[in-house]
Formats: structure tokens, C-alpha cells, sequence
């Protein structure tokens, strides 16, 4: 293989159009992301936000493989838009509960750092 | 022949290309800031910032519809609401718990080894792809007719659903008598 | 015929021992604890015995049944058969044994009234009975033996009937161990015999002898083995110190045992057993009877018991028995020991009476007087006692006289000029002593008047046995020309042959009895009376009598002199000054030799001290040994109760326990209750799962 060069790079990139495989890359990558976020944060919201960042993860799958598969052609129950509208909808009950319960532990702790809730240890 | 390469690397940039490329360092590095950063305003922050890329996805992917969708709702309702949490319980942070550092190196590894597992299935799967996509056209009226025929029932139960958590959600955060 | 005798001898066999079992288990439920059985069971017995001596009489042959059978099998080679004999000898025996002791049962009906165990002592009664007759039915060594020890047992245990008394339960061990003692020789003797001749049947015992296959040292050991144990049973010296201590028994125990029956067993078996003796086993035979009879004559001398004096003058009887067999006279052996059961169990009941009447005092310093007041006891007594002092025409004399010519003639011929000496001596003594006693108890002043006021004569059961038994003492000797040995023309071996029939087929057996029989064998096999033996037989014969007679009035005369009270109340010479002029005779006599000192010195004190010694052993050595092992069993079981305690129970058990709940305290201890923790935990376990699948996919 010839020395890759950023200009070749570039070159191929920019003609040729992006691939399924490069939309998964990134669903991964935001999907580690948000798991990590789940982990680190200490802070409830952070996990939430975490979750968020998991959920759209999904949904950019979804989305990547129903265009790949002929997208409106090919598929015209919609069936990659239909999951994600979905998703969205259970994405926000599931927010407005966990955020409920969190102004409860808010209320009851008088703080948000999970590290703090420890009522369940042993 | 780098010459010419240049020359095609700096004229041959399809739009749909560069769109995509854009969208990717949005959602990436806002996605980074989100799951990584010290402060929660600055997550939640960047998390908007990534939503938004992922909603430019959605369009490029052939769902103006989603796209608008991911912008009302996940945008304008859980983000805000999200905001909302943090402007009320938002405390001066308190060093009280020790950042353990082990824990910290354990986790980023953990997460850099799921990504090399899931980019290497990735990579190695072999993809069948269509290659083209026509023009990408109002996708409204389709999911419309879904909704009410094929989606019928998960359409029905999400709104039940949908009832079930607004009403948990305004019981669980009542005003208790003390 | 022969079938009718072999019934009616195991029915006199069995009957009596049917009745002791009966009486033996059950006579306290039985009316007067079956006295009545007893001696109606014995009755019938004597006279199946009577029935029994007269076809023995009558028969040509003088063996009527002999009968062996095989009673435990065994192997070829080691057998012992069982058998039963009935010849005239054992017909004599079993008419002795039936009637002495169908007398006995019936004195003791009153003499015995109201004893606390009356039941068992006829139970006892009916045992010895049973036991003497299977001794005399018997046709071998061993059935001889077992009979042998069970007469011995009976005769312990009516001996210590008043066993609350110490010296009657010490006479009852006293006579068993000494008998017992000579049992030991004798058990040797019958080892020796069968070691030898492989059998104990008297037939094939004798047969042996002739074959020469016991013969030599082994004969002579197994002859005087034999004899050794019919020296304990009858006892002679030294084996005689029981008889008098066994007096501690009641007085018709004494009469049935004492006199008649148990101390005869010795005679019959010497008597039966003699062609298996050789000349020198005959020679000691003789030496000791004769040594006994004066021996223990001179002490009956002094003796103050009333029975203490019968029970002497039974040793000296059987010693003149004992001495006529070892002189080879059978006959006169046998016959003494006939008259002498006769006389002496009248005696010994005589005594019973006068004891009865006197309120069981037996002392003769406390008598006197008594014949107005039991006349028929006086008058039968006179009679036995004139018959055992050997009065002439009385039984007594005949059958003594008998011994005395064989011994003189026997002296005649072979010299040993101590036995007829000693035979003779003994009839002066035998003679004084026992008028001394008549004398003392029967006349003179009352000296006990206090009980002589309550003397009365005997009731009827204890006054026909005297007056059968007297009767017989009088007229017995018209039995001797029965017994073939009154006519001295008869030799020694037709007499013998005419009672014992087993043994004597032939002329060679007949030179056993060379030397004792005082007769040539020639002689002998032709069966004729004449020649030298039987010349020194006639005139032994008449001189013997003459002797004897002189000898026996002159006993009486001092006796007279000596005790029969004058109308004034003495006597002719004081008795009184004759002992303190003999004193140290009179204290060796009074001490009876002190035999029994040195008895006891010997014998008994060193069982005691080996007894103490095995005592000590056992108490330090072996009992130091259970100890130990006790200590041993307790010592390893507190090692394992340590084990137990500190392995078992600390380790395994309190061990597990204390580890488990220090895993699941620090197990616990995930539970940390941050959920970020949960999630980080499931996501590594995840990643390592997925890493682990992928190796083994990429392995394959």
C-alpha cells in the first residue's frame, strides 16, 4: 500500500460516500460514551444524561440500518422512523419519572450524589 | 499524484458528505463533554449540542420527521426538563467522596475495550448495503398511515403510557405535609 | 429268665431314683413329705432283691445277666460302653443294700419326726440308695466310678443334714475330701487299666490280666490305685479319720452308711476287682486291713460317744474285711462284711433308740441303767453286740472265725505272721470295748437321773428294725454255707468261682491268686479240697475258732470286771485308775494318735497357704492388670476427647463456621449499596465474559 497521505485521505473521503459500517462506528461510539457516563457520574442527572446519550445510540442504529436497507424503497412501513418516534416517547415518560423520583431523594437527602444514597448497603 | 489528489481531496467533497462529517465532530465531541465533563450544567449543555447533531442524522438518514421529533420532544421536552432538575437541585460540590482514580482507569478501559469488541463485529460483519437512496421525500404522510394501521396498538399503549408516567410523575412530587 | 432278672434289676435300679426325683422336687407338697413313698419304694425293692438272690442261688451258673451297650457313641478306637451285671456276688449286695436301707426308712420315721427337712432327708436317702445299687449293678469301671462319687456326694450331704451345726457341715467336707482323695488314686488306677487294656469291662479287664496285657509295673500300679480309692471309701488307715467325725450325721445315716453300705463299696470292690491285684498289691492289701483293725480298735477303747465307739469299731470291722481279701480269703471276706452289715446297722439303730430316748444326749458318761427302761433295745442290743464280739453260735463268730483260718493258714504257708496277730489281738479288744459300752449304757445306777426319768423304750418303727436286724445277727450265720466258704474242703478258687462268674474261665487267671489263695494251681484246676492248702486250711480252721473263742470271753470278763457294776455301785477295778495309771496311753488314745493334728498340720495348712499365695497373685498381678487395661481404655479415651474437642469441634466444625461467616462478612461487603459500582461490576463482567466467548471462538 502506497503511503496514505492526508490529502489522499481526504480525497477518498470525500468522494465517496459514507458507508453503513462508519454509522455504526459512531452509534458505538456514543453508546460507550454514555455507558461511561452512567459510571463516572455521581451526580443522578449525569446518569441520566447518560442514558439519554445510550438511547439515541439505539435510535441512530436503528435509523443507519433502515436507510441501508433501501430505506422508503425498499421499506415503506417505515419501520426505522416508526422505532425511533417510538423510543422518543418512552424516552420522555421515562425521563419525567426518574426525574420525580429524583427531586424525592433531592427532598429526603438533600442532595443528588448517588454515592450518598447507601441506605441499601450491607 | 499527491497534486491531483489534492486537487480531487479539495473539489470532490459531495454535500451530503460534508454534512455528515460536520454532524459527526458535533455529536462526538458534544457527546465527549457530555458523558466526561467536571460540571452538570456544562453536560447538559453539551448534551443539546449532541442531540441536535443526532437529529442533522436523522435527515441525512431519510427522516425529516424524526428529525423534527428528536427536536421537539427530546430537545425541547426532556432537556428542559433535565434543566430543570439541575437548576433545582443544583448544590456546591462537595468534596466529601474520594475520585478514586483505579476506578476511574478501570472504567475507561472497560469502555475502550467495548468499543474495540463492537468496532471489530463491526468491521468484520459483512454488510449488505444498497447503494443509493432516492431523494429524500416527505416522509410524514407514511408514518401517519402507520401509525393508525400497522402501529396501531403500540401507538395506543405509548400514549397510555405516556398517561401512566405524567400522572406517577406529578404523585411522586406531591408537597407532603411536614 | 435271664430277661426277668435284667427287669427286676434295673426296676431295683430305677425305682428308688424315681422316688428321689419325685421326692427331691416336690416333698414339700407331698403328705408327710413322702416318708411313706420312700420307704414303700425301697420295700418293694428289697424284695425284688430277695427275688432276685434266690434264682441267683438257684441257677447253675453264677452269672445271670451281662449286658453292654453302647449308651455314648463314640469312635472305634475310643469307646466306652455302658453295661449291667447280676451274679451272686451282686445278689448278695443288693439284698444287704435293700434291706438295710428299707430298715433305715422305716427307723427313721420316728427318729426323724418333725426335723425341718425331713422331706430332704429321705430325698438323700433314696439318692445313696440309688447310688449304692447302680454302684453294684454295674459292669465296668466307669459306671463303678460314676456311682462311686455319688455315693460319696449322698453321704456328704446326709452328713451335713444339721448343716447350721459347724461340725457336722465340717465333717461333710471333711469325709468328701478325703474320700475324694483316694478317688484320685483310684482314677489313676481305672487311666492305667484302660490305657492298657483299652476297655473297662471287668470281663475284658481280666482278660487282659490273663493275656499279660496289663501286666507287670502297670498291673501292680493300676491294682493299687484301685485299692486306694476302696481305702478312702472304707475307710483305712490312713484314710479312716472321716468315719468317726462323720457321726456328726443323723444316727440311721450313720446305720445305712456308716455301717452297712457305703464303707462295704471299698470291700465289694476290692472283693471284685481281684484278679487285677497281683501278689504284691495282696500283700499291702492285707497289711493294711490288718493294721486298721487294731489300730482303730484301740482307740474305740476310750471313747466316750456312744456312736464316737461304733463308728471305731466299723474301721477295725472293715480292716478284718479288708485284711481277709489281701489274704486271698473272698468268702470270708465277703461274708464278714454280710453279718457285720447285719449287726452293726442293729447296733447303730440300738444306739439311735437309746440317743432318741435320752434326748439326744450321746455322751456314756451320762447313761446307765437303761435296760429297765427300754428292755427290748437291751435285749437285741446284747445280741449284736455278742455277735460282733464273736460269740460262738452268733453270726459274728462264724464269719470272724472264717477270716481268722485264712489268715493262719496263709500265715502257714507264707509267713507275714503279723496279720493273724494283729486279727486276733483285735478280737480281745473288739470284745472288751464293746461290753465296756453295754455295760455303761445299759447297767448299773442311772448316772443322769434327771434324764433318765424321761427314758422310755422305742416306739414300733424304730423297734422292728432292731428286732429283724438282731434277729439276723443271731441266726446270719446259717448263710455261710450259702456263701460255699464254710466248707474248708472247698478251695479258695471254687469259692471265688461261685461268685464272681466273670474272669475265672480259665486256669491261667487262677495264677493271680497263687500266692493269697494258699493253694497249688494244680489243686486248684481240678477243683478238689485235698492236698496241702486245704490240710492247713482245717487245721488254721479249728485253732482259729478255739483262739478266737477264748480270746473273746476273756475281752468280755474284763469288761465285766471293769464296768458291770457291783450292787454297791463299783466296780471290780476302777476304770478310772487304770487310765491315771496309763496316762500317756490314755492321752494318745483320747487324742486318737493325734492323727488329726498332723492332718491338719500337713495338708490342710499348706492348701491354706497356697490359696493365700494364688489370693495375692490374683489380687496384685491379675487385678493390677484389669486396672491397667481400664487405664489404658481410659487414658485413649481422653486423647480422643481431646481430638474430639479440639480438631473435631475446633477445627472442622467451630473452623467452617467462623470461616463462613468471615466470607460472608467480607462478601458482604459488594454490597455497597452505590449503584455506579453495580453498573461498572456488570459491564467488567461483561466484557470479561464476551473476551472469554471470543477466545473460544477464535480458537476453534
Amino acid at each position: 500500500m502506497n503511503e496514505l497521505s492526508l490529502p489522499q485521505l481526504m480525497g477518498f473521503v470525500a468522494t465517496h460516500p459514507v458507508a453503513l459500517p462508519i454509522y455504526l462506528i459512531v452509534a458505538a461510539m456514543l453508546f460507550v460514551l454514555g455507558l461511561m457516563a452512567c459510571m463516572l457520574r455521581r451526580n443522578a442527572i449525569g446518569i441520566l444524561i447518560g442514558i439519554e446519550l445510550i438511547l439515541n445510540a439505539a435510535i441512530l442504529n436503528f435509523m443507519a440500518f433502515w436507510r441501508f436497507r433501501g430505506g422508503l424503497d425498499a421499506d415503506p412501513t417505515m419501520s426505522g422512523p416508526m422505532f425511533g418516534v417510538f423510543i422518543i416517547v418512552l424516552a420522555a415518560c421515562e425521563a419525567a419519572v426518574a426525574l420525580a423520583i429524583l427531586l424525592n431523594l433531592y427532598f429526603n437527602f438533600g442532595s443528588v450524589e448517588v454515592d450518598k444514597m447507601q441506605q441499601m448497603k450491607h | 499524484m499527491n497534486s491531483e489528489a489534492a486537487n480531487v481531496a479539495l473539489t470532490g467533497w459531495q454535500g451530503a458528505n460534508i454534512a455528515f462529517w460536520l454532524i459527526t465532530i458535533v455529536v462526538l465531541v458534544s457527546a465527549f463533554f457530555a458523558a466526561l465533563s467536571r460540571s452538570i450544567v456544562q453536560a447538559a449543555f453539551a448534551l443539546f449540542f449532541c442531540l441536535l447533531g443526532i437529529a442533522g442524522y436523522y435527515v441525512l438518514l431519510g427522516s425529516a420527521f424524526l428529525a423534527v421529533t428528536q427536536i421537539i420532544i427530546y430537545v425541547g421536552g426532556i432537556l428542559v426538563l433535565l434543566m430543570f432538575g439541575i437548576l433545582l437541585t443544583n448544590r456546591p460540590l462537595q468534596r466529601d467522596l474520594p475520585y478514586s482514580l483505579w476506578l476511574y482507569t478501570l472504567v475507561c478501559l472497560s469502555g475502550l475495550l467495548l468499543l474495540a469488541a463492537i468496532e471489530t463485529v463491526i468491521m468484520i460483519a459483512p454488510w449488505h448495503q444498497a447503494a443509493t437512496i432516492s431523494a429524500p421525500a416527505s416522509d410524514v404522510r407514511p408514518i401517519g398511515n402507520m401509525l393508525l394501521t400497522k402501529y396501531l396498538l403500540p401507538f395506543e399503549l405509548a400514549g397510555i403510557t405516556l398517561l401512566l408516567c405524567l400522572v406517577g410523575a406529578a404523585y411522586l412530587v406531591r408537597r407532603r405535609e411536614r | 429268665m435271664d430277661d426277668v432278672i435284667l427287669e427286676s434289676a434295673l426296676l431295683i435300679f430305677l425305682l428308688p431314683l424315681a422316688a428321689f426325683v419325685l421326692l427331691g422336687l416336690f416333698n414339700r407338697r407331698i403328705l408327710r413329705r413322702g416318708d411313706f413313698i420312700a420307704t414303700g419304694v425301697v420295700g418293694v425293692c428289697l424284695a425284688l432283691s430277695l427275688y432276685v438272690f434266690l434264682k441267683a442261688w438257684g441257677s447253675p451258673d453264677p452269672l445271670l445277666v451281662n449286658l453292654t451297650f453302647n449308651w455314648l457313641p463314640m469312635s472305634a478306637t475310643f469307646n466306652l460302653p455302658g453295661g449291667v451285671m447280676v451274679d451272686r456276688l451282686t445278689a448278695v449286695m443288693l439284698v444287704v443294700v435293700c434291706l438295710v436301707s428299707f430298715l433305715v426308712h422305716l427307723f427313721s420315721i420316728k427318729y426323724m419326726e418333725g426335723d425341718v427337712r425331713y422331706g430332704r432327708y429321705y430325698a438323700g436317702l433314696l439318692l445313696f440308695t440309688t447310688s449304692m445299687l447302680g454302684l453294684v449293678l454295674a459292669n465296668n469301671l466307669l459306671y463303678l466310678y460314676v456311682f462311686w462319687e455319688l455315693v460319696g456326694l449322698s453321704s456328704y450331704i446326709l452328713i451335713g443334714h444339721w448343716f447350721e451345726k459347724k461340725s457336722a457341715s465340717d465333717a461333710a467336707i471333711k469325709a468328701f475330701i478325703t474320700t475324694r482323695f483316694g478317688d484320685v488314686g483310684m482314677f489313676i488306677g481305672i487311666m492305667i487299666c484302660y490305657y492298657q487294656a483299652g476297655s473297662l469291662q471287668y470281663a475284658d479287664l481280666f482278660a487282659a490280666v490273663e493275656t499279660g496285657t496289663l501286666a507287670g509295673g502297670w498291673r501292680t500300679l493300676a491294682g493299687l490305685g484301685i485299692f486306694f480309692g476302696a481305702m478312702g471309701k472304707s475307710a483305712q488307715f490312713p484314710l479312716h479319720v472321716w468315719l468317726p467325725d462323720a457321726m456328726e450325721g443323723p444316727t440311721p445315716v450313720s446305720a445305712l452308711i456308716h455301717a452297712a453300705t457305703m464303707v462295704a463299696a471299698g470291700v465289694y470292690l476290692t472283693g471284685r476287682m481281684l484278679p487285677l491285684f497281683d501278689p504284691p498289691t495282696l500283700l499291702f492289701i492285707a497289711y493294711i486291713g490288718g493294721f486298721t483293725a487294731i489300730f482303730a480298735a484301740t482307740i474305740a477303747l476310750v471313747q466316750d460317744d456312744i456312736k464316737k465307739v461304733l463308728a471305731y469299731s466299723t474301721v477295725s470291722q472293715l480292716g478284718y474285711m479288708i485284711l481277709a481279701l489281701g489274704v486271698g480269703g473272698y468268702v470270708s471276706g465277703l461274708f464278714h462284711l454280710t453279718t457285720h452289715a447285719f449287726f452293726k446297722a442293729c447296733l447303730f439303730l440300738g444306739a439311735g433308740a437309746v440317743i432318741h430316748a435320752m434326748h439326744h444326749e450321746q455322751s456314756m458318761s451320762k447313761y446307765g441303767g437303761l435296760r429297765h427302761k427300754m428292755p427290748i433295745t437291751t435285749v437285741f442290743y446284747l445280741l449284736a453286740t455278742l455277735a460282733l464280739a464273736g460269740f460262738p453260735g452268733f453270726s459274728g463268730f462264724w464269719s470272724k472265725d472264717a477270716i481268722l483260718a485264712d489268715a493262719l493258714a496263709f500265715s502257714m504257708l507264707h509267713g507275714h505272721w503279723f496279720l493273724p496277730l494283729a486279727g486276733f489281738a483285735t478280737v480281745f479288744l473288739t470284745a472288751f470295748y464293746m461290753f465296756r459300752q453295754f455295760f455303761l449304757t445299759f447297767t448299773g445306777k442311772p448316772r443322769d437321773r434327771h434324764a433318765y426319768e424321761h427314758a422310755h423304750e422305742a416306739p414300733w418303727q424304730m423297734l422292728v428294725p432292731l428286732i429283724v436286724l438282731g434277729s439276723l445277727a443271731v441266726v446270719g450265720g446259717g448263710f455261710g454255707g450259702w456263701f460255699g466258704g464254710m466248707n474248708p474242703s472247698r478251695s479258695g478258687i471254687e469259692q471265688v468261682r461261685s461268685f464272681n462268674a466273670i474272669g475265672y474261665s480259665s486256669p491261667f487267671v487262677s495264677k493271680a491268686l497263687e500266692h493269697a489263695a494258699s493253694e497249688t494251681t494244680r489243686e486248684a484246676a481240678h477243683g478238689e479240697g485235698h492236698g496241702p492248702e486245704a490240710e492247713a486250711r482245717h487245721q488254721a480252721h479249728y485253732m482259729a475258732m478255739a483262739l478266737s473263742t477264748v480270746l473273746g470271753l476273756s475281752g468280755i470278763f474284763l469288761g465285766a470286771l471293769m464296768y458291770l457294776q457291783r450292787k454297791d455301785g463299783g466296780t471290780v477295778f476302777s476304770p478310772i485308775a487304770a487310765a491315771t495309771r496309763l496316762r500317756p496311753a490314755y492321752q494318745l488314745l483320747w487324742n486318737k494318735y493325734y492323727l488329726d493334728e498332723l492332718y491338719m498340720a500337713c495338708f490342710v495348712m499348706t492348701t491354706r497357704a497356697i490359696g493365700w499365695a494364688s489370693a495375692l497373685f490374683d489380687r496384685t498381678i491379675i487385678d493390677g492388670i484389669v486396672n491397667l487395661v481400664a487405664f489404658l481404655g481410659w487414658a485413649w479415651s481422653y486423647i480422643v476427647e481431646i481430638f474430639d474437642r479440639y480438631i473435631v469441634d475446633g477445627l472442622f466444625v467451630n473452623g467452617s463456621a467462623r470461616t463462613t461467616s468471615y466470607m460472608g462478612d467480607r462478601l458482604s461487603r459488594t454490597q455497597t449499596g452505590l449503584v455506579r459500582q453495580y453498573v461498572i461490576l456488570t459491564v467488567t463482567g461483561i466484557l470479561v465474559i464476551a473476551g472469554l466467548c471470543a477466545y473460544a471462538l477464535y480458537k476453534t
